[in-house]
């Protein structure tokens, strides 16, 4: 690890003029961050801790929906929105182990959008917001591709407000090394119709199975999909799985999710 | 009623109140005034020619001490194999140097062929990076497919070396001929072709070193991760260095696993060494965790043919094997021992089988470095064997119990030469059998699987008759099979004036446990508390010349040796009560701590007889010398042979492929057991590491000659809830003939046996369910690979 400053702000608007320096970086819970750095693949000079704003911390109902503050622990979300959103909790509650839980935050997760994070499911099929210092960014344009978003440098994310579903259910295939989502499909039935995200996949990061939103916007049960195939191009293949693997881990995890949907 | 002292005690595990609260004392822990810090400059390419290293700019930098590229190790040795091996037409296998340094050419990813030594750790990093920098290697064509490198002669790894190949070993090849009309005249020849794949160690500790040398007396001093640490000293004494051994001290202080990849001497040892003498300060190294992936040497990676002929009704004829064995880059120090003489050996298994030839190929890749991991050649023998054996009942459609039943030896037969040279003493392996079938149920088993069927799932049991040849080794033998060294061990017990015992031994503990059961055996046989022995080991300063701990030998080797030296502590004891009671020596019995005048009430104590042999007052002084502290040296006159039975019970998913496992079974003959609880946790993890390997643990390299799994995101070391809670019975006991403790070793059964019982578990779920197209699939039997075999 090289050397870097370390500031920690206590308000978002600290933070902001914070970033706004050269070569500055935010570190929220630092499991996707420190590990780069101690490899030496990233030398940020400054680092602008997130965890000290009262801001950014925290989950509650409000207008349109939970509101989960960016730099809200995953082991937060997994207690606190139990019963508000049993499917966030039951997702954040997935999340690595339990040091990485009591660490990891949501905003991190979002910011570096990897192609087998959880919460770009969660985010994604309960048509959330990602709302930063500047703006609100839909979740259908916010993710853009693997590790790739709509924020803009220095742009900091500071809550995400999800509609809560009528039903929902995340169901995650792990990939049995790094236990992230080998395969993972959030499935959400809203008032206006179903949302089917599906992470771990596919080459393009997070997406939407909309054949699958359409037959189960019809009818909401796992037989609703058995007609469908995914196609596996543009799937990832690696070591553990084909691209056929995952393709198929799409259909049955999406069925198995509006199975388990409450 | 279970024993609270001695001998079969499950006596709690003394060390684990240090180890659990963060007292232990690792090679990284220690510091050293004056201190500096090494980093391994390494390879990022599989194959390459060293250009140029131009070191000026980076002995420029901050806090850089010293800089050393393999040009500086030219004049020192090569770090040695430790087995000479002789291919069939007699010639010697091929011995490339294993330089300190890679000189010339680099040859695998991570291979180190340059280090920097600086005041501080990041100083010494950044210099690295420089030196990188200013490195120019020509990448070549990496070999890394062992087929293909034997039929590429133009592209070697070293160059003096045209096929790649160090050895291409027939055992026995006198029998081949009988073994290959046998197999032509068998009624039914099943044939199967499978990987065993390659493993990485992942010890929880990194290896780490740290070399000091005193300018005042010139001697040295090497602080390291080690399972041996007088093998380590030879090495480098004798063999590398050029150090004279009583120059040098090598210390392996608390060490945090080893699997064996700590039992070999690796080039950092030397490096620290050489740069405390070059800059007269400690020089110290610890691997980081990428640097263990790449440099650790691995385990396993067998590619083997397997033949099995038999009699339709599953009488086995013959077994020939073929095999390709991975040994990497360079030969580390066993690595030509394991695939020959600790699997050939154990081809037959436990089964009477008239006729079995084993070949073996032993190819260079440009990859790291093979050797000994848990079990060592043994799991690859017993993991072919159990999978050609499961094939034929599948083929023949006979029961897979059955057939063990009719090929395992009867213990009537004992002792039993087999046909692949070892000498099986004894064992009862249908007790073994007989009892896993108990504890794991069979005979429950439909019952179970129509529940899983209920949740769409498809149930299968595998099983697995093993045996495992351990104790190692006897000297005389191994010295005829090629070994370079003797495998006895040695221990020195030392009562003290005050009559509480120090035990000096051979062998190593990282993890097993010695600490606790090797003074359970000293308090049993002297009639003392254990809490007054005390076990120093690691230290060649103060320790016997010992050979270590791998091959499940501590106890059977070492712990015979230090049974050796209390015989003659007894021995004495009895000269010196003879003389306190005024008795004849021949009169004196030594019972519960106590030597006795037969027939009389007159007796000593120990502590008494002790404090008289320091305090020599009343004391033979004429015919006996003063002081209590007896050494032996012990060469077994055998191998040990631990046998058992696994059985496994999985679940498989259709949909995903996942394979979870329901139950496993282990019913193990280890002989005497000295303490239960430490058996069966030996037990726990070995099996575990077995499922890690047949279920999850891959070691890749791409075409190139990257590592693929090169962190724990891509390797899949086993969890807590990827293994089930283990039934474990060690209750159907042989002893072990030929050793005064009568014991097996356990330290690797479980990561031998366990393997082929999953898999088979595996296809038979897939044959229940239907899915009869699927023969076999290849370690690791991840979610993928189950999903595409059933789809394929
Ligand atoms: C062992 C392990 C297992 C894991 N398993 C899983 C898993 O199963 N599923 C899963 O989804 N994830 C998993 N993770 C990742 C984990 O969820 C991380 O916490 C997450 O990816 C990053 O969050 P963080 O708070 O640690 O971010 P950091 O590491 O601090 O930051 C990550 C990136 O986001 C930027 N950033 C952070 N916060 C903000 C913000 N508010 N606005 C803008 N940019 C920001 C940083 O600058 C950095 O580039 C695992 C991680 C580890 C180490």
């Amino acid at each position: 690890m090289h050397n870097f400053e370390f500031v920690k702000p206590s308000t978002i608007a600290d933070a902001v003029k914070a970033m706004a320096q050269d070569g500055a970086q935010a570190l929220s819970g630092g499991q996707t961050l420190l590990p780069t750095m101690k490899q030496r693949l990233a030398q940020p000079e400054t680092l602008v801790s997130l965890t000290g704003i009262p801001e950014m911390q925290g989950v509650c109902m409000g207008e349109g929906g939970l509101h989960v503050g960016a730099a809200t622990l995953h082991v937060t979300v997994a207690q606190d929105a139990k019963a508000l959103y049993p499917a966030l909790s039951t997702l954040a509650g997935g999340i690595g182990d339990p040091a990485v839980r009591n660490r990891g935050t949501i905003g991190g997760s979002l910011a570096n959008n990897d192609p087998a994070a959880c919460y770009p499911a969660a985010v994604l099929a309960s048509g959330a917001t990602v709302v930063t210092n500047k703006r609100k960014i839909a979740a259908d344009d916010y993710f853009q591709g693997m590790f790739t978003t709509a924020l803009d440098d220095g742009e900091i994310i500071t809550s995400v407000i999800f509609p809560v579903p009528q039903k929902a259910a995340y169901v995650k295939f792990n990939q049995p090394a790094s236990r992230f989502a080998l395969t993972a499909v959030f499935v959400a039935k809203h008032a206006g119709g179903v949302r089917v995200a599906v992470t771990g996949a596919s080459n393009d990061g997070v997406f939407r199975w909309t054949e699958a939103e359409t037959a189960l916007s019809a009818d909401f049960s796992p037989s609703a999909i058995s007609g469908l195939t995914v196609d596996p191009t543009g799937m990832i293949a690696d070591l553990h799985g084909t691209a056929a693997y995952r393709a198929n881990l799409v259909k049955v995890l999406t069925g198995r999710a509006v199975a388990a949907a409450h | 009623m279970p024993k609270d002292t001695g001998i079969g005690a499950s006596s709690k595990r003394r060390e684990d109140i240090r180890f659990l609260t963060g007292k232990g004392l690792y090679t990284d822990d220690l510091a050293l005034h004056a201190q500096a810090h090494a980093v391994m400059v390494r390879s990022n390419v599989a194959h390459g020619k060293i250009v140029s290293i131009d070191t000026a700019a980076t002995e420029a930098m901050p806090g850089v001490l010293a800089v050393f590229t393999g040009e500086d190790f030219v004049a020192v040795g090569g770090n040695p194999a430790g087995w000479l091996i002789k291919s069939r037409d007699g010639t010697p296998m091929r011995e490339p140097k294993r330089p300190v340094l890679a000189h010339g050419k680099v040859r695998h990813v991570g291979d180190a062929y340059a280090a920097v030594v600086a005041e501080t750790y990041q100083q010494a990093r950044d210099a690295a990076q420089q030196l990188a920098d200013d490195t120019v290697i020509e990448e070549l064509p990496a070999v890394v497919d062992m087929k293909a490198a034997v039929a590429n002669a133009d592209n070697r790894v070293h160059d003096e070396i045209p096929d790649n190949v160090c050895f291409d070993w027939g055992w026995i090849e006198d029998n081949r001929a009988a073994v290959d009309a046998a197999m032509k005249a068998a009624p039914h020849v099943v044939t199967l072709e499978l990987t065993n794949n390659r493993l990485v160690p992942n010890a929880m500790e990194p290896r780490a070193s740290i070399g000091e040398y005193n300018t005042g007396t010139g001697d040295y001093k090497l602080t390291t991760t080690s399972q041996n640490p007088h093998l380590t000293r030879l090495l480098v004494a004798a063999f590398v260095m050029g150090i004279p051994e009583n120059k040098l001290t090598v210390v392996a202080p608390d060490v945090g696993g080893g699997f064996g990849s700590k039992i070999y001497h690796y080039g950092e040892e030397a490096l620290v060494l050489a740069a405390a003498k070059k800059l007269g300060r400690p020089v110290r190294w610890t691997a980081e965790r990428t640097e263990s992936f790449l440099s650790d040497a691995h385990g396993r990676d067998h590619v083997t043919k397997i033949e099995l002929g038999c009699t339709k009704d599953g009488e086995i004829l013959a077994i020939r094997t073929e095999t390709h064995a991975n040994v990497g880059a360079y030969l580390s120090n066993f690595s030509t021992a394991t695939p020959t003489f600790l699997h050939g050996t154990l081809m037959s298994g436990p089964y009477k089988v008239p006729h079995v030839y084993v070949n073996v190929k032993a190819v260079f890749t440009n990859t790291a470095p093979v050797d000994a991991y848990r079990g060592a050649g043994r799991p690859e023998a017993t993991y072919s064997l159990e999978r050609v054996i499961d094939m034929m009942c599948r083929e023949l459609n006979l029961d897979p119990f059955e057939v063990r039943r009719k090929n395992l030896l009867t213990p009537d037969q004992f002792p039993y030469q087999s046909p692949v040279g070892l000498m099986y003493d004894t064992g009862n392996y249908q007790a073994t059998l007989d009892k896993a079938c108990d504890l794991g149920d069979v005979a429950g088993f439909e019952a179970r699987r129509a529940e899983s069927a209920k949740k769409g799932k498809l149930r299968g049991m595998g099983l697995s008759t093993w045996i495992e040849a351990c104790g190692i080794a006897p000297s005389h033998l191994v010295g005829i099979l090629g070994s370079r060294v003797g495998l006895y061990d040695a221990a020195t017990v030392r009562v003290n004036a005050t009559g509480n015992i120090s035990v000096m031994v051979g062998a190593h503990s990282h993890g097993q446990g010695h600490e606790t059961v090797f003074p359970q055996i000293v308090a049993d046989k002297l009639g003392i508390p254990e809490s007054s022995v005390e076990i120093v080991h690691g230290d060649t300063s103060k320790i016997p010349f010992g050979m270590g701990s791998y091959g499940s030998r501590s106890l059977a080797v070492c712990g015979s040796a230090m049974d050796r030296a209390m015989d003659k502590i007894i021995a004495k004891g009895k000269k010196i009560a003879a003389h306190m009671l005024e008795a004849a020596e021949g009169d004196i019995t030594f019972a519960d701590g106590k030597f006795s005048v037969a027939g009389t009430d007159k007796a000593k104590t120990f502590g008494e007889i002790a404090f008289s042999a320091y305090v020599p007052h009343n004391y033979p002084l004429e015919t006996l010398e003063p002081g209590l502290e007896e050494t032996a040296f012990y060469d077994p006159a055998n191998f040990t042979y631990p046998a058992g039975a696994y059985i496994c019970e999985v679940e498989v998913d259709p949909d995903t492929g996942k394979v979870d496992i329901c139950s496993f079974t282990a019913a193990d003959d280890f002989g005497n057991v000295m303490n239960p609880m430490i058996v069966e946790g030996q037990v726990h993890g070995g099996v575990g590491q077995g499922i890690g390997q047949a279920l999850l643990e891959n070691t890749s390299y791409d075409e190139t000659g990257q590592l693929l799994t090169g962190s724990f995101m891509d390797y899949a070391m086993p969890r807590a809830d990827d293994v089930p809670f283990y039934t474990v019975d060690h209750s159907c006991s042989t002893p072990c003939t030929h050793n005064p403790l009568g014991v097996k070793g356990c330290g690797e059964a479980g990561a031998i046996g366990s393997p082929p019982a999953v898999v088979n578990a595996v296809i038979d779920a897939l044959h229940r369910g239907g899915i009869t197209h699927v023969k076999h699939i290849d370690m690791p039997v991840s979610p993928g690979r189950v999903w595409q075999a059933i789809n394929g």
